[in-house]
């Protein structure tokens, strides 16, 4: 159960439990819905962006434990950062869960607790599914669907 | 099988369904001797596609070894064999379905491949603006997609029966929705998604009432009970080889030879015609008009020797030691707290569909695997059932007569662990 308890770490349990800023945001001026067809995950990020600075970001929605805790931990990983230092968190993550090597220089933190998603290839677009509904908000499209 | 015969099944005593000997069984399917992740396969995952016996395999093997050549063209010895070998599985395949004639078995890829066929040769054909066509609320998309399209295309109306809350169909309902309308009804026999087994029969013949031709989803039929066509009645049924012990890309759609001699082709092509000009295409008969290219000779052999094969095993028997999984299967997750089990009909086929409060189905699934465990999660190709059952998704075990009581027990026991990992 080596890989299986890398997977379910107890913080990416207690995200899914426990999914922090998780609700619609009033003042977001960006948002994208994301959408899983081959397993209904399905969720919405909600940007606040101020000069160019993710002032507030939140998600709502429904999908498994390692989407949910992805969106969870992507919210207060982003919040305060540039939209420049967001998108490359994105890249880094995707680098990441796809089992790349990753940069010294990388500053994924406490994400990399994701590392394991590499070990179950199928559950890639689950811990991704954030990110890219994340990314296309701040692109300004609306609806991105990972398949 | 009727309703009556599963009710009989369900009333034999443990001591009747003892002589299956599932060991020996077993031993047949050389998939199942691995392990995955360490652990003895458990492959409950037999209604999305089932396994296959060494002597599929090795039907398969001959073919290709000694006999392969293309169909109904050469005159020389490799490509007659072929041609008898494949002729040799439709005639199995008619007798597998008491079809009246081989001719009225058409090989297809598989039950989307058949529907589609309907849908293109029939429904283009006679369906037109303001008709109605009626399917049901436990369609798999290969069930709704196609009338949808025709729909789209016509103007033409889709009706849907609904269902209950154990995932039965409402026959007032369907009685309501028959009308001088109707020019379609296509209906799946056993659901993908619930189990639920449908009062086929009866439906058919209502629908005749209304001189309506009636398609049967056989895909999740055909691989668990016997089928007669013509006690049926019904115009066209359809089923894929690769759920039923054969391999992919083999199936059938019959229809009754009147029906199918009115219908526009399908696909054009080599093997479809009798003569070509520039000018006009005369079509070839029945069941060459609607095989169109080269086919999956080897795949649709497979399929015979699957016939074959099923045949030998005793195939009430096969359903008596499923229908036995199935109580057993319902019985041990119905007593593991925050389990749900989704369709919950009164005639069921083993299949068994359950969402775990809290814990989403691709969770399970994966937590399974690891375990060596086979089922499937998702949305089963039947997201209006996941809606009417407000559900995103859920973990769907299926039986096949090769599972084990022992298996149900190793499913039980990783499902309660799942539930642990996420308390």
């Amino acid at each position: 159960m080596s890989e299986l308890s890398e997977l379910y770490q107890q913080v990416i349990l207690d995200h899914n439990k426990k999914p922090r800023n998780f609700h619609k945001l009033e003042s977001a001026n960006f948002s994208a819905e994301g959408y899983n067809p081959l397993c209904g995950d399905h969720l919405n990020v909600y940007l606040q962006l101020e000069n160019d600075a993710v002032k507030d970001i939140s998600f709502e929605g429904s999908g498994c434990a390692i989407s949910k805790a992805a969106a969870s931990m992507m919210t207060q990983a982003v919040k305060g950062k540039t939209k420049q230092e967001a998108e490359r968190l994105f890249r880094e993550f995707h680098r990441m869960v796809i089992g790349e090597e990753l940069e010294s220089s990388s500053e994924l933190g406490n994400l990399r607790i994701f590392e394991g998603v590499r070990d179950f290839p199928v559950r890639v677009k689950c811990a991704t599914l954030p990110w890219h509904t994340m990314h296309a908000a701040l692109n300004k499209e609306r609806i991105v669907s990972t398949e | 099988m009727s309703a009556a015969e599963i009710t009989s099944i369900k009333n034999l005593t443990p001591d009747s369904v003892a002589d299956w000997n599932v060991e020996r069984i077993r031993a047949d399917f050389p998939v199942l001797r691995q392990t995955v992740n360490g652990k003895p396969l458990v492959y409950l995952d037999n209604a999305a596609s089932s396994q296959v016996p060494q002597v599929v395999i090795d039907r398969g093997s001959i073919y290709l070894e000694h006999e392969h050549s293309n169909i109904h063209r050469g005159v020389h010895y490799l490509s007659m064999k072929a041609t008898t070998a494949y002729e040799d599985a439709r005639e199995k395949v008619r007798r597998f379905i008491n079809a009246r004639e081989a001719r009225e078995c058409i090989f297809v890829r598989g039950t989307t491949e058949g529907i589609n066929l309907v849908m293109h040769g029939c429904g283009r054909k006679f369906i037109g603006k303001g008709d109605e066509i009626i399917i049901s609320a436990m369609e798999h998309h290969a069930n709704i997609v196609p009338w949808q399209m025709l729909c789209e295309e016509k103007g033409a109306r889709l009706r849907v029966i609904p269902i209950n809350d154990s995932g039965e169909l409402l026959l007032d309902e369907y009685d309501a929705q028959l009308n001088e309308r109707t020019k379609i009804v296509a209906v799946t026999h056993v659901s993908n998604a619930l189990g639920t087994i449908n009062p086929i029969k009866e439906m058919i013949e209502r629908a005749h009432k209304y001189g309506v031709p009636v398609l049967i989803d056989g895909a999740q039929s055909a691989p668990h009970m016997p089928i007669d066509v013509q006690d049926l009645d019904c115009d066209f049924y359809t089923f894929s080889g690769h759920k039923m012990f054969a391999p992919t890309g083999s199936g059938v759609v019959y229809g009754k030879a009147k029906l199918l001699e009115e219908m526009n082709p399908f696909q054009g092509g080599g093997d479809m015609i009798k003569s070509v000009t520039f000018e006009k295409t005369i079509y070839a008969d029945l069941p060459n008009r609607f095989e169109a290219g080269t086919p999956a000779i080897a795949s649709q052999i497979g399929l015979g020797a699957a016939i074959d094969y099923l045949n030998s095993i005793g195939r009430k028997q096969a359903a008596i030691h499923e229908q036995e999984l199935l109580r057993y299967a319902t019985e041990r997750l119905s007593t593991i707290e925050g389990v749900r089990i989704i369709g919950t009909a009164r005639e069921k086929a083993s299949v068994l569909s359950f969402v775990i409060e809290n814990i989403h189905p691709h969770d399970i699934g994966t937590i399974l695997d690891q375990e060596g465990i086979a089922v499937r999660a998702g949305h089963h190709c039947a997201q209006p059932v996941m809606r009417r059952f407000n559900v995103a998704a859920t973990a769907r075990a299926s039986f096949a007569f090769y599972n084990t009581k022992a298996e149900v027990d190793v499913l039980a026991r990783t499902i309660e662990n799942v539930i642990d990992i996420f308390s």
